[in-house]
């Protein structure tokens, strides 16, 4: 049980209030993007082109112009008159609005056709007549470098090959020297797929320039709508619109999981022509140009090697990347960090050294490299890191729990340096695996699975020990273009006790209108009923960087906190100078203020409040509000223990998980209701890449399976009953104690699940399988080793 | 263009429409009532399940003209005076909602779902909603919040909708 300071009248920490947004959502009263209509409004549709690589001979849009209906056709040229045809990366990259010459990748946009109603864009799209000629596209990665390769981006000075950038962190020469004198050394090759957020809201945008304010407002699915606003101001700041002329407002978002923190092509286009026209204009993806076009996530090449000794200690650890980007680095990274947070592949394992690197390269594919609901690249970095400890297990007879157990990072060593740079804040690694295995009694699941055996059955137990980090991030070495990645809170007290806090994160489902009351109930004591929570309009939100990477808890959550807290402090001003005491006298209850000894001398929150606007102290300001800008001294690193139980059918290798135990740490926990909820979620995105997910393509460049028929989600017949529960291991420096918990378990599922599926396949010999991994991989792996 | 006549959520309606035009977009856009949803362009995500007759179906892959003479209950319509559908009190008494946009859907579907098998198993909710995809919940909640409907509407005492830990 979870110890709540605050009854549940004020529903502050540790309360599990049901949602305050839900109210809307279940009435069919939520405000989406597409919900948006407003006068005048004309609808935009994107041509797109059906080669991965093709130099454009010529558009021809007459046809389309003439479809009554059809307002304007807009191509790259029309664009690259105001030098709006091609857009920074927050990478430092440079990627097309829309193209002059060339096409990078199959789904790319082309031209845009803009009209009366959504149907006639659509007709006009069709009507569009592009004449190409084809190249043969670059697909893989591996031969990206190789010498008869075409260059993909000459357009870009001093890129004489397609190599994006080398990384590399943590001691070389040691860690080279650990694996020469190691007594065991394990390699695997290890890819983790391209796949999709797929968000069920696609993305969208509503651009609405009014020409006599010179003033743009939009209505963008966003999840970071001040960070974009900075941008449009950046990229049309020299055709007059300045960043206080520009509104951004992210309405409810339908999920985000990291693909709704990029610009994409058609809002810079949505723009422009509304800019331009002065009409409102709407842009709103289909589901398979949302597969096809928008950012992918992962895509990452691992080698990866882990030394140590016969019995099991664990020295080092060496990982080789090979990154493919598409033709653009447009990954959603903090600057300083091109392969995001990935260095945390040292796990939640106390050995000495680590050496890891990596190289991107350009291909003929979609740019992107945005979370897929994952704190920048970490799922990539534990999936190798999970997985390699299992086959190191396997290699010396070790059962992995004990092998686990026996390298873990202990309690009492934290604050713990990691061997790539990180200070871990908090963790009790070791109780987070007791608790999992005696939830699923591991002890008599390898009883069980002996005797399958012996029958000739499938049956597999796989663990993942996972540490995340969250929570982007201390100013000192985290940014986007520049900005770093602070957030805020903004907390206004009416007269009458009731409370207005804005913020600069954006929920997509997370509850924050739900949890940051619970906050603010938990500091001040006004109920979170009475907190009224509002995020994604930069018009009147504090500024911040947004809701992804598990931040807005560590970050917003955090400036909530200290916001309060200045209020508590003015408050308590204000009830000694009611109570005529001096402040040392008064002592706080959650709703409260009284003297120390006398309960009945009490002033309420509400009381002290409207005493702010009625009845001040002479010389202290009045009102009743507060803003804070957080900077996170650290960054957190909640954990998990997840434990997942497989059986494969022997003929049909049909796999079911049969239980699925997933135990996390996230520190303390604002709303376990919701926490629980986030785990759910994060749970079934972890088993979609294991087991279904990715995006394929042939070596034509065309994209294989680009919508929702054949881009396997997984329904409530995939995803099992998650069983969920939890240790506390606060965090230190965060002020309420919180760490993050949305991605947790994306990150920490997958490879709980490979290793369950290996494990019951090592009875063939198995000792690796790539995600997903389907009865069809397992029947042809079996089949090319020989075992059926 | 085709004149239709049908009620939606009890009320009469008379539209004027193309015959291209699709049920899902009549009722977002023409009659402006935009808790029906638009996930995929396939028919797989259900976000657009209204009920036509009392049986749930996807509206983005029926003609408005197919709506003639139908009655069509959107989200709008399951709240009645009287306060909200039990599956509405369910998914929120159960969190079987996060961003809200499968929610529509998802609850019209259960509600055909239970008025066909009132005290349907787990196997028969997750095999139930299948045509359904939630990108959010991971789908536990959803079986809950069903769960919970189906046994305020048999006039049982509901289960327990408080998080269970191991
Ligand atoms: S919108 Fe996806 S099924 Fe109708
Ligand atoms: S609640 Fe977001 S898709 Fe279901």
């Amino acid at each position: 049980m979870i110890k709540c300071k605050t009854s549940k009248a004020i529903g502050g920490m540790g309360h599990s209030v049901k949602r305050k947004e839900d109210a809307r959502f279940i009435q069919g009263k939520g405000n989406y993007v597409d919900d948006v209509k407003l006068p005048g409004m004309l609808y935009m549709d994107i041509v797109r082109s059906p080669y991965a690589y093709a130099k454009i001979k010529s558009i021809d849009a007459s046809k389309a112009l003439e479809i009554p209906g059809v307002v304007a056709v807009v191509t790259g040229k029309d664009l690259e008159k105001y030098n709006l045809h091609w857009m920074p990366t927050l990478m430092s990259d440079t990627q097309m609005v829309l193209p002059t010459d060339t096409v990078m990748y199959q789904a790319q946009e082309v031209a845009a056709v803009i009209a009366t109603s959504r149907y006639i864009a659509r007709d006009g799209k069709e009507a569009v007549i592009v004449d190409y000629e084809p190249m043969t596209p670059l697909m893989d990665p591996h031969k990206s470098l190789d010498a008869d390769a075409p260059l993909l981006r000459p357009d870009k000075k001093d890129q004489t090959n397609n190599h994006i950038w080398h990384w590399d962190v943590g001691d070389k020469e040691a860690t080279d020297k650990a694996f020469d004198n190691a007594e065991v050394v394990v390699k695997q090759h290890m890819y983790i797929p391209r796949i999709h957020v797929a968000s069920i809201e696609t993305c969208g945008c509503v651009a609405s320039y009014n020409k006599v304010e010179n003033h743009l407002t939009m209505y963008m699915t966003t999840q970071a709508p001040h960070a974009i606003r900075t941008v449009i101001a950046l990229v049309a700041g020299h055709v007059g619109l300045t960043e206080e002329k520009i509104r951004v407002i992210s309405p409810d978002i339908g999920g985000g999981f990291g693909g709704k923190v990029p610009v994409y092509p058609g809002y810079v286009i949505a723009i422009a022509v509304s800019f331009l026209t002065g009409a409102p204009i709407k842009w709103i993806e289909d589901r398979s140009e949302n597969l096809q076009a928008d950012s992918f996530a992962r895509d990452y090449h691992i080698d990866v090697e882990m030394a140590g000794t016969k019995d099991g200690k664990i020295q080092a650890t060496r990982f080789k990347v090979l990154a493919d980007h598409g033709y653009t680095d447009a990954s959603a990274n903090p600057s300083k960090f091109p392969t995001g947070l990935f260095s945390i592949g040292t796990g939640s394992y106390d050995y000495g050294t680590a050496f890891m690197e990596a190289d991107a390269v350009y291909t003929n594919k979609p740019p992107g490299g945005v979370a897929y609901r994952c704190s920048f690249r970490v799922t990539e970095a534990v999936h190798a890191i999970e997985r390699i400890t299992d086959i190191f297990a396997k290699e010396i007879g070790k059962d992995p729990a004990q092998l686990r157990f026996e390298n873990f990072i202990k309690k009492e060593d934290f604050p713990w340096k990691s061997p790539t740079g990180w200070e871990y804040d908090s963790g009790d690694y070791e109780a987070g695996l007791r608790k999992a295995m005696d939830a699923v009694e591991y002890e008599k699941l390898r009883a069980e699975q002996a005797e399958k055996r012996k029958e000739g059955k499938l049956m597999g137990i796989g663990i993942s020990t996972f540490t995340e980090v969250v929570g982007a991030g201390p100013s000192k070495d985290f940014d986007i273009l520049g900005i770093k990645m602070f957030d805020s809170a903004e907390i206004r007290v009416h007269p009458t006790g009731k409370a207005i806090a804005r913020f600069g994160t954006k929920s997509q489902g997370q509850g924050h209108e739900t949890t940051y009351a619970q906050i603010v109930a938990e500091e001040l004591g006004i109920p979170y009923e009475h907190v009224q929570i509002e995020e994604g309009d930069t018009d009147t939100a504090p500024y911040g960087l947004g809701t992804y990477a598990s931040r807005s808890t560590p970050t917003a959550g955090a400036a909530a906190a200290v916001a309060a807290r200045k209020l508590r402090d003015k408050a308590k001003k204000i009830a000694a100078y009611l109570l005529e005491v001096s402040e040392e006298d008064l002592e706080w209850e959650p709703g409260k203020f009284f003297v120390k000894g006398a309960p009945d001398r009490a002033k309420t929150i509400q009381e002290i409040v409207f005493a702010a606007y009625t009845n001040h102290p002479p010389g202290m300001e009045a009102g009743f509000e507060a803003t804070h800008y957080y900077d996170p001294p650290n960054l957190t690193f909640p954990s998990g223990a997840y434990i997942c139980v497989v059986d494969i059918d022997n003929e049909t290798f049909e796999i079911k998980v049969r239980r699925f135990v997933a135990i996390d740490d996230c520190g303390n926990i604002i709303n376990p209701m919701i926490v629980q909820g986030q785990v759910h979620g994060g749970l079934t995105q972890g088993i979609a890449p294991a087991m279904y997910e990715e995006l394929i393509y042939d070596e034509q460049g065309n994209i294989l399976n680009g919508t929702f028929m054949d881009y396997l989600v997984p329904t409530a017949v995939e995803s099992p009953n998650w069983e969920t529960g939890h240790t506390i291991t606060p965090s230190p420096h965060h002020p309420i104690g919180a760490k993050g918990v949305g991605e947790s378990p994306t990150v920490g599922a997958p490879p709980a699940i490979a290793n369950a599926i290996v494990d019951a396949l090592s009875v063939y010999g198995v000792t690796h399988m790539d995600i997903p991994i389907t009865p069809y991989k397992i029947w042809k792996k079996l089949k090319e080793m020989g075992k059926i | 263009m085709h004149e239709i006549k049908f009620k939606v959520n009890g009320v009469e309606q008379i539209a004027s429409v193309e015959s291209r035009l699709l049920l899902v977009h009549l009722i977002r856009e023409n009659l402006s009532m935009t808790g029906t949803h638009i996930g995929c362009d396939t028919s797989s995500c259900g976000a657009c399940t209204v009920l036509i007759d009392g049986k749930s179906a996807k509206a983005c892959t029926i003609l408005a003209v197919q709506a003639n003479g139908k009655d069509i209950t959107t989200v709008e319509g399951l709240a009645t005076a009287e306060g909200l559908h039990p599956i509405q009190e369910g998914f929120k008494e159960a969190h079987a909602l996060q961003c809200g946009f499968c929610t529509p859907g998802m609850m019209l579907r259960a509600v055909e779902l239970l008025e066909k098998n009132p005290n349907p198993t787990e196997e028969e909710i997750r095999w139930g909603i299948s045509g359904n995809l939630c990108r959010c919940t991971g789908y536990n909640n959803i079986v809950k919040a069903i769960q919970y409907a189906g046994a305020k509407i048999r006039g049982e005492e509901v289960p327990s909708t408080e998080p269970e830990f191991v």
